[in-house]
């Protein structure tokens, strides 16, 4: 086999022109499907974690028919005490599960004793919360990064519009499930970056100071979120808890919880979604610039080296090794294209690492981009590469080494 | 050389390298169909310096190439080392040539790509799959043999045409056949390289006991040839044995 590659090798050199402008044409595609799988993995997974560990949490747990009627922040769907003890004790046990926070959300008026507007409360543990979305203390601009009771983060925009300054007091006044009214004055600790996505624009409160607005008696909890360990395993947990969370069920049979991931309660899984196609449609480009050129190639070889090939088949080399010389010839242009392309590719990548572009992303400013690329991505590229290079020389390579010796060494 | 004596003795009787009853040709030009060769008969022994003549046409390359197993009759019955070779399959045929038969061309035909020594190294390599040691043996014998030693690392663009055309003759003579053809070996050569060449294959022939058949026109092979067939219209129509029985 080391005799066919040196033979494959030298052919490739004797036409270095064209060897040069095909490994060019593929290093080109490799470098840019590379660029791009990393730059928009960079821009996937920051906008991902910036959904999930700023707001939502990698899953939630909530009542049957609640997100259905999300919009109306129903208080008549909570998930009651009991239940909320079922949900508790299942999250404890179960290992993937990094952290959880219970959340009571809640539509009110926001009064500042001279303006009142609407504002969507957040009622949680702030610890809880802080644990299960990480980023949420980040994206206080101005005033404290804790929360205690009495205390509220008002989102930017509200803020902004009704000129609310840290240290404020404001008056929240909210509906309870029973219609009855209450209020209850609030001091302004933090102003909140707004985020792009469901609950991106909401308040946060103390989940007892919720209580206490809302009258109830006993904790009734709008959604669970939860963090898992491994985002990876993030719908296999769902799964997994959504399998037995099913088995508790109302007097109607009907069960009592549903579970979602991230992906069904955000919008921008579509954005993820199309971003994964592009890549797709990048990767099949670079499968066509492939195949077409070393194709190609791979066919003007064979036309160019007839009599060649009908000396060695002449003098006893076997149709099989013949076709392996030019399969090697087509591998060795795909893995030539594909080891510069790499580097090529991973130094670009450092490059743009080293030069920390930044970029806006919704209401989020001056994101850096930091892309990176997966060995395994690394590996698919260059295995699709090579595969399709093999691809591309086969028919060539099966007309040479089905040349009769004869005609062939009559080519002129 | 004993291993052949062993193959073509059968008593004291000595066997026939090649085997030709009624040999035809036929090529289908469209509408028209050519007999390129009709009804050819003749034997050949071994260690034989033989050599094809006759005119353009009068079916020589025709005759070669089915010697060489490189193309089929369309009737008659070939024998060649003890084989049957019209019924070998396309592989059979192509492992047949690799193990008995070497090929010399007018247009030399090395390959470019490799040195003088990897060109005569190549059969043992890339057909026979000799080893390494072996390889070296044989390759360095004959590079010496051929006068080609001080070349060896060159590239066939760098040598001149008498140069390639020993460089030939050692990669047919380097897995040691039976048989060696030789399809118009001195045409493109000068007359002094032409002579060195032929001098070159005989006393290959004399060393190894190889058979040489050629087809040619050049009279400087026929003047070395020990026997002569004349072709003409795809018919045998002599045999001259220098120093022996004439025919035709």
């Amino acid at each position: 086999m080391g005799n066919i590659f040196k033979i494959a090798i030298r052919n490739l050199l004797r036409y270095k022109r064209r060897t040069l402008l095909t490994t060019s044409l593929i290093t080109i595609g490799v470098v840019f499907v590379l660029v791009f799988i990393s730059i928009s993995g960079s821009f996937k997974s920051m906008m991902i974690s910036q959904i999930t560990d700023s707001m939502l949490g990698d899953l939630q747990i909530h009542r049957r028919g609640y997100v259905a009627s999300i919009d109306n922040l129903p208080l008549n769907l909570n998930i009651g005490a009991q239940d909320h003890k079922i949900v508790e004790t299942l999250l404890k046990q179960e290992i993937e599960v990094e952290a959880y926070s219970p959340r009571i959300k809640f539509g009110g008026l926001f009064s500042n004793f001279a303006e009142t507007t609407n504002i969507r409360l957040n009622g949680v543990y702030p610890e809880q919360e802080f644990k299960t979305v990480p980023l949420l203390p980040s994206r206080v601009k101005e005033g404290r990064k804790t929360l205690n009771k009495g205390e509220i983060w008002v989102p930017e925009l509200l803020a902004r519009g009704m000129s609310i300054k840290i240290g404020d007091p404001i008056v929240i006044v909210a509906t309870n499930k029973d219609g009855s009214v209450n209020g209850k004055q609030f001091s302004v600790v933090g102003i909140l970056e707004s985020a792009t996505g469901p609950g991106g624009r909401d308040g946060y409160i103390h989940l007892e100071d919720a209580m206490e607005t809302l009258r109830m008696a006993e904790k009734e909890i709008s959604e669970v979120a939860v963090r898992v360990k491994n985002f990876n395993q993030v719908n296999a947990v769902t799964q997994k808890l959504e399998n037995t969370l099913v088995k508790k069920v109302n007097p109607k049979g009907q069960p009592v919880f549903e579970v979602h991931s991230w992906e069904k309660l955000s919008p921008f899984f579509n954005i993820a979604r199309m971003i994964e196609v592009m890549t797709f449609f990048i990767k099949l480009m670079l499968i066509a610039v492939v195949l077409i050129s070393i194709m190609n190639v791979m066919i003007m070889a064979v036309y160019e080296r007839i009599r060649e090939i009908g000396t060695i088949a002449a003098i006893g080399t076997l149709p099989g090794k013949i076709l392996s010389m030019f399969i090697v010839e087509g591998f060795c242009l795909g893995a030539i294209g594909v080891i510069v392309g790499n580097l090529i590719g991973l130094i670009i990548i450092f490059i743009i690492n080293l030069a920390g572009i930044k970029f806006d992303f919704g209401m989020q400013k001056d994101l850096v981009l930091s892309p990176t690329i997966a060995p395994h991505d690394l590996l698919t590229t260059s295995i699709i590469v090579i595969l399709v290079s093999v691809m591309a020389s086969l028919q060539p390579a099966f007309k040479a080494s089905r040349m009769e010796p004869i005609k062939a060494l009559r080519h002129v | 050389m004993c291993c052949k004596d062993e193959v073509f003795l059968k008593g004291e009787e000595i066997m026939s390298l090649i085997e030709a009853e009624n040999i035809s040709k036929d090529y289908k030009g469209g509408e028209v169909n050519v007999r390129a060769l009709k009804g050819v008969s003749f034997k050949i022994e071994p260690a034989s310096f033989v050599s094809f003549i006759g005119p353009s046409g009068s079916g020589k390359t025709t005759l070669l190439n089915l010697i060489g197993c490189l193309d089929k009759p369309t009737g008659g019955k070939l024998t060649i080392a003890d084989t049957d070779v019209l019924g070998l399959q396309r592989k059979e045929s192509a492992s047949f040539r690799g193990q008995h038969i070497g090929f010399i061309f007018q247009d030399f035909n090395l390959i470019p790509v490799l040195t003088v020594y990897e060109n005569i190294e190549y059969p043992l390599l890339m057909v026979r799959n000799t080893p390494a040691g072996e390889r070296k043996r044989r390759v360095e014998t004959l590079l010496e043999a051929v006068g080609m030693l001080e070349q060896k690392d060159k590239y066939p663009d760098q040598i001149s045409g008498g140069q390639k055309q020993r460089v030939a003759v050692a990669r047919a003579l380097v897995t040691n056949p039976e048989l060696i053809l030789a399809d118009e070996p001195t045409a493109n050569l000068d007359s002094k390289t032409a002579y060195t060449v032929i001098e070159l294959m005989k006393n290959m022939r004399d060393e190894r006991n190889t058979t040489f058949i050629f087809s040619t026109h050049d009279p400087k092979i026929v003047g070395e040839a020990e026997i002569i067939y004349t072709l003409a219209d795809g018919e045998l129509t002599g045999r001259q044995v220098k120093g022996g029985e004439n025919n035709g």
